[in-house]
């Protein structure tokens, strides 16, 4: 549709995508397949982003890595320009282009350049009084997820399966004390996930959820809710855990309120797993500052036309993607990254009328 | 008007049944006056979860949703084991004052209506 | 000139001289019968003694010269000693230069007050009439200078050093009209009166050739001193009932004060004493954190002591207070305005909270008997870095051990009791000195300031009690080897409860200098700021704290750290709160981080603490 023949005159207009998560593979595929110039920039040593450390999906459980090989692959086969180990430094306006400047110093000039910056985890350390840092058997959902893969002998304790572990949700997210007020939408799946995975390595062991609610949004979400209870008794309580501590022999005791039953619980675990919730990346900040882009309470990106035009910003010609815009599963990442190639395209379509 | 269910010669209520119809929520109303954030709570626990006289008998959760409910008689023996310390107010996730609503709770519960 | 020509106009003052001269009295009595037979005993006892000498010279330099509040700032100073200082020495001279001059000593109370009236064309013989002629003149410019400076701080208190003045109330407004006319008044009478004679000092002599020219200044003459009378007579009535009461009661207190009268639990003679001393300079609004940051300004140590002594307290007013002691520190007449808060709490809320027995009331684990007893305390409970770090600590440097609370479940007692919680509070106390002398400890190890405050102060306790700040400093002094200096850029943070609180200010920064380099920040020791997150204040919304929070923070970052360290768990919580880029540690945490290696094959980990095997 947009591939008609303007680009036969010249060189193709050229697209800046920063982040090469799976948004902005997204993205930077849609519009290389419709003979726009794209180059990635990433500031990792390889593209894939959060997705690189992650075992298996919710909510099927597929193995994160056969996605990502097939994403990559999709990236070499269109002959992508990938930079990786490649921070942008700068983007500044310049002319009816954008400038970027990498912190090697390198500069180009782009027609457009799509944000898909993504998020960081957060710091599970600065829930003090749940240990993580502190206690060795602490650990955060993303930890885990590496753990869980070589049949979970990660989790083996003193080389025997695991008796108990826990999974503390809204880690960092429903939090103000923390500062992150809104919810991170895809840790309770994710905790229902693990917990099954953990049961599927060790039949044994008792997998506790606790939980202020679970919200179960997505395509098959409730069905592996249902499927953790039933299949894999996994034990979900309603209470938040509000504080940890070690024991002598390594493990850790939680304490919280079940309050169904209305009454404190305590509990030892081999593993306190925290469900972390998702934080717009520090230089999400640096980019609103620096382009006077527009963000959310929350600090991520927000569209002046969320409804319609989700990946539109207040600047003209800079668009978003993925959970730089909020947090976001995979799925929607791709669909975003999508979205947003199409809006790109759309522009460069009106700026090369507009240049004739 | 006669309640419908009255027309079958009985009602279904009994003593563990919660009477919207006849909840009091004069105390809630003077508490929320006094902390405003209070009607924040999402219920989760975390203030009986690290209370110090959590083991006690004290749990602020089961108090404010009596309140809320319009029952009053059981909040005294729920807020008296509270010696104020303060760490509820410091895990709340919604960032309820919670020492200070027990605070009044506790004073108000002595001063008559 | 005759007495006898026109005595009338002396009235007002004689008058309201008289009134004061009953009311004080009577009123000071009555206050003295609601102390305590004790304190009673003590004053008795004082009195004859040099502690009154003291008192003295107390009285001299805040009630005249404000010493204090010079330190606060110079021209704020100047403008009470003016005031003070100088109307004292006016009464003083002015009674020298009579008794000199009528050569009788006992004359009546009212001829140096209106001297120039009575003898009006006085000329001065010799050298000391002259000296004493130009000495009042001088004196007289230097109250009015004072004056001048406390019309313009109505209208712009920044110039004083003070960010708003105090609110005023009606009997005030009487008597400070009385008082600003006072001085203005006795120029205008004393400068006609040279004027129509002739005959005076060289200010009023020459002030009064002008305005004699001006006026008709012959028939203004009995007018001017009859206004200067009244104005007199006027403020002495409205003294009593308005902020000048501090004028004689402040010198009162400071009496009784040395000579061992304090502020108890329940208000008594000595509160009202204190409540009357205040004469509302707003110093403790100017540094209050609430009104600077929080926007709260109906709660400072003014305005409530001024609305418990007019009976129109409301108790959020009590409540709505830091208890972090800046005002007391910087307040001029020392009143103890937390005490009395304190006070004002208990009596509303004691009844609200009752006794707690604890049937749990055990001590957890095996006792170590003779070694020291580590108390972590609520806080410390969510903090759990702190008291890792503690841990650490001890057993690297083979500190026999035992946590009290390490099960977690018991509380000092302090915060029922800031509440106004007494009985609870003391119930608490007594439940936890049970447990703590059946652990057989030699010493106990406290690592909130909350909690040590009130173990220091409340608890009886036969063993001496420690606050890990100064335990670890004597710790590092005996055993300097186990730790060695990060060079890490830090600032600390003094917690209202152990600096203002406690008065430990240097035992943590001595060790913090061993194990860092420690630069200053802006506020320091008795002036550091509040962290915000104070148990004590029951009426502050969390968005306010907030404000309070980061403005601290924002001072203690200000010179650019790489983590800021404070001795106390609910500072390090509160701090930590939101997002926040330079951290912020305790004292035990930074002390851990400069802990020297290891040497390794030395130790292995048996049940909970390390042995020594070699």
């Amino acid at each position: 549709m947009y591939q008609h023949n303007r680009y036969q005159k010249g060189k193709p207009q050229q697209v800046a995508v920063v982040g090469a998560g799976v948004a902005g593979l997204s993205a930077a595929l849609t519009l290389k397949k419709q003979g726009v110039g794209v180059v990635v920039f990433e500031k990792d040593e390889s593209p894939g982003g959060h997705l690189q450390q992650w075992h298996a999906l919710f909510p099927d459980r597929e193995p994160a890595a056969g996605v990502l090989d097939l994403l990559k692959q999709e990236v070499s086969e269109q002959k992508i320009s990938l930079r990786t180990q490649t921070e942008v430094a700068a983007v500044t306006p310049s002319g009816d282009k954008f400038r970027i400047e990498t912190s090697q110093g390198e500069q180009n000039e782009f027609d457009a350049v799509l944000l898909a910056t993504g998020f960081q985890l957060f710091d599970a350390a600065r829930k003090e009084e749940y240990g993580y840092g502190i206690y060795q058997r602490v650990i955060t959902s993303a930890g885990l997820e590496q753990r869980l893969g070589h049949g979970g002998t990660g989790l083996t304790v003193n080389g025997r399966p695991p008796h108990r572990v826990a999974f503390v949700h809204c880690v960092g997210s429903r939090d103000e004390k923390v500062g992150n007020h809104y919810c991170s939408k895809v840790c309770c799946v994710t905790g229902v996930k693990q917990a099954i995975t953990i049961k599927e390595h060790f039949p044994q062991c008792e997998v506790l959820n606790f939980y202020m609610d679970l919200r179960m949004f997505g395509t098959g979400y409730e069905e592996l809710y249902r499927e953790a209870q039933e299949k894999w008794g996994v034990m979900f309580i309603r209470g938040r855990v509000s504080e940890a501590s070690q024991m002598y022999d390594g493990t850790i005791q939680l304490k919280a309120e079940d309050t169904l039953m209305g009454r404190p619980v305590r509990a030892t675990v081999d593993w306190l797993v925290l469900l972390v919730g998702m934080e717009p990346e520090k230089r999400a900040q640096l980019w609103a500052r620096s382009l006077g882009l527009r963000t959310g309470q929350a600090g991520f990106f927000s569209s002046p036309e969320k409804f319609l035009h989700p990946s539109l910003t207040t600047v003209n010609g800079v668009f978003t993607a993925g959970a730089c815009t909020g947090p976001a599963s995979i799925p929607e990442s791709v669909s975003q990254g999508r979205a947003a190639a199409i809006s790109v395209l759309e522009f460069l379509a009106k700026k090369d009328e507009a240049g004739k | 008007m006669k309640p419908a269910n009255d027309k079958w010669g009985f009602r279904a209520e009994g003593s563990e049944q919660i009477n919207l119809d006849k909840a009091d929520s004069s105390l809630y109303r003077r508490l929320l006056n006094r902390e405003p954030g209070f009607a924040a709570c999402l219920f989760c626990g975390s203030c009986r979860a690290t209370c110090t006289s959590g083991n006690e008998g004290m749990n602020f959760r089961l108090a404010h949703l009596l309140l809320q409910r319009g029952e009053t008689a059981r909040l005294k023996s729920l807020t008296d084991p509270c010696l104020l310390c303060g760490k509820c107010t410091l895990v709340c996730p919604r960032n309820v004052n919670i020492r200070a609503v027990v605070y009044n709770l506790k004073i108000m519960l002595h001063e008559p209506f | 000139m005759n007495l006898s020509d026109h005595p009338f106009f002396v009235w007002p003052f004689v008058a309201g001289m008289a009134f004061l001269c009953i009311y004080l009295p009577a009123v000071y009595l009555k206050w003295l019968r609601k102390t305590s037979a004790r304190d009673r005993k003590k004053i008795s006892a004082a009195i004859f003694s040099v502690k009154t000498i003291r008192a003295i010279r107390e009285i001299f330099s805040e009630c005249l010269l404000h010493r204090r509040i010079f330190r606060f700032n110079p021209t704020l100073g100047y403008m009470h000693m003016s005031l003070a200082f100088g109307w004292f020495l006016l009464i003083v001279v002015g009674k020298t230069e009579t008794m000199l001059y009528t050569r009788d000593g006992f004359n009546p109370p009212y001829l140096p007050v209106f001297f120039k009236y009575f003898y009006p064309d006085h000329i001065p013989a010799n050298f000391k009439g002259l000296f004493f002629l130009t000495l009042m003149d001088l004196l007289l410019l230097f109250v009015l200078s004072g004056l001048t400076l406390a019309i313009f701080k109505r209208f712009k208190s920044k110039f004083l050093g003070m960010k708003k003045s105090t609110r005023h109330i009606l009997p005030d407004r009487i008597a400070l009209t009385f008082l600003w006319l006072i001085f203005p008044l006795r120029w205008l009478a004393e400068s006609l009166t040279s004027g129509v004679y002739n005959a005076g000092g060289f200010f009023t002599l020459s002030s009064g050739r002008a305005l004699a020219s001006l006026l008709p200044a012959e028939q203004l003459l009995l007018p001017a001193w009859w206004a200067y009378s009244i104005a007199l007579g006027g403020f002495f009535v409205a003294l009593p009932f308005s902020r000048y009461m501090h004028i004689f009661t402040e010198a009162a207190l400071i009496l009784l004060k040395h000579w061992g009268v304090k502020t108890t639990q329940r208000a008594n003679g000595y509160t009202d004493f204190e409540i009357h001393s205040c004469s509302r300079c707003g110093i403790c609004a100017n540094v209050c954190q609430l009104s600077a940051d929080a926007g709260i300004n109906h709660s400072q140590a003014v305005y409530f002591l001024r609305d418990l002594r007019y009976n129109r307290l409301q108790p959020e007013t009590a409540e709505n207070c830091l208890f972090c002691g800046r005002c007391s520190a910087a307040c001029p007449v020392d009143i103890q305005v937390d005490d009395i808060r304190l006070q004002q709490r208990t009596n509303r809320a004691n009844r609200c909270a009752p006794a707690i027995r604890r049937p749990a009331a055990q001590l957890p684990g095996t006792p170590e008997t003779g070694g020291v007893l580590y108390f972590a305390g609520c806080m410390t409970h969510l903090t759990p870095s702190v008291k890792e770090a503690i841990r650490t600590i001890l057993n690297r440097a083979d500190v026999k051990f035992s946590i009290l609370d390490e099960a977690g479940g018991i509380c000092c007692g302090r915060p029922a009791m800031q509440a106004g919680f007494r009985q609870q509070a003391e119930s608490i106390i007594q439940q936890t000195t049970e447990m703590i002398l059946r652990s057989e400890a030699s010493l106990l190890l406290v690592s909130c300031p909350i909690c040590y405050k009130v173990f220091n102060e409340e608890y009886q306790l036969p063993i001496p009690v420690k606050h890990h700040s100064v335990f670890f400093k004597e710790l590092a002094a005996a055993k300097p080897e186990l730790f060695k200096n990060s060079r890490k850029r830090i600032t600390y943070h003094d917690s209202c409860e152990l600096g203002r609180g406690s008065g430990i200010y240097e035992e943590p920064r001595e060790l913090l200098r061993r194990v860092a380099h420690l630069v200053p920040t802006a506020h320091e020791r008795e002036d550091a700021l509040c962290c915000g997150g104070s148990l004590a204040n029951l009426a502050i919304s969390p968005a306010q704290r907030d404000l309070i929070t980061d403005t601290a923070y924002e001072q203690l970052i200000a010179p650019a750290p790489d983590y800021v360290v404070t001795s106390c768990p609910m500072c390090k919580k509160t701090f930590s709160k939101g997002k926040r880029d330079i951290p912020v540690v305790d004292i035990a945490e930074a002390l851990q981080m400069a802990l020297t290696p290891e040497e390794k094959p030395v130790r292995v980990k048996v049940g909970k603490k390390a042995e020594v095997l070699a």
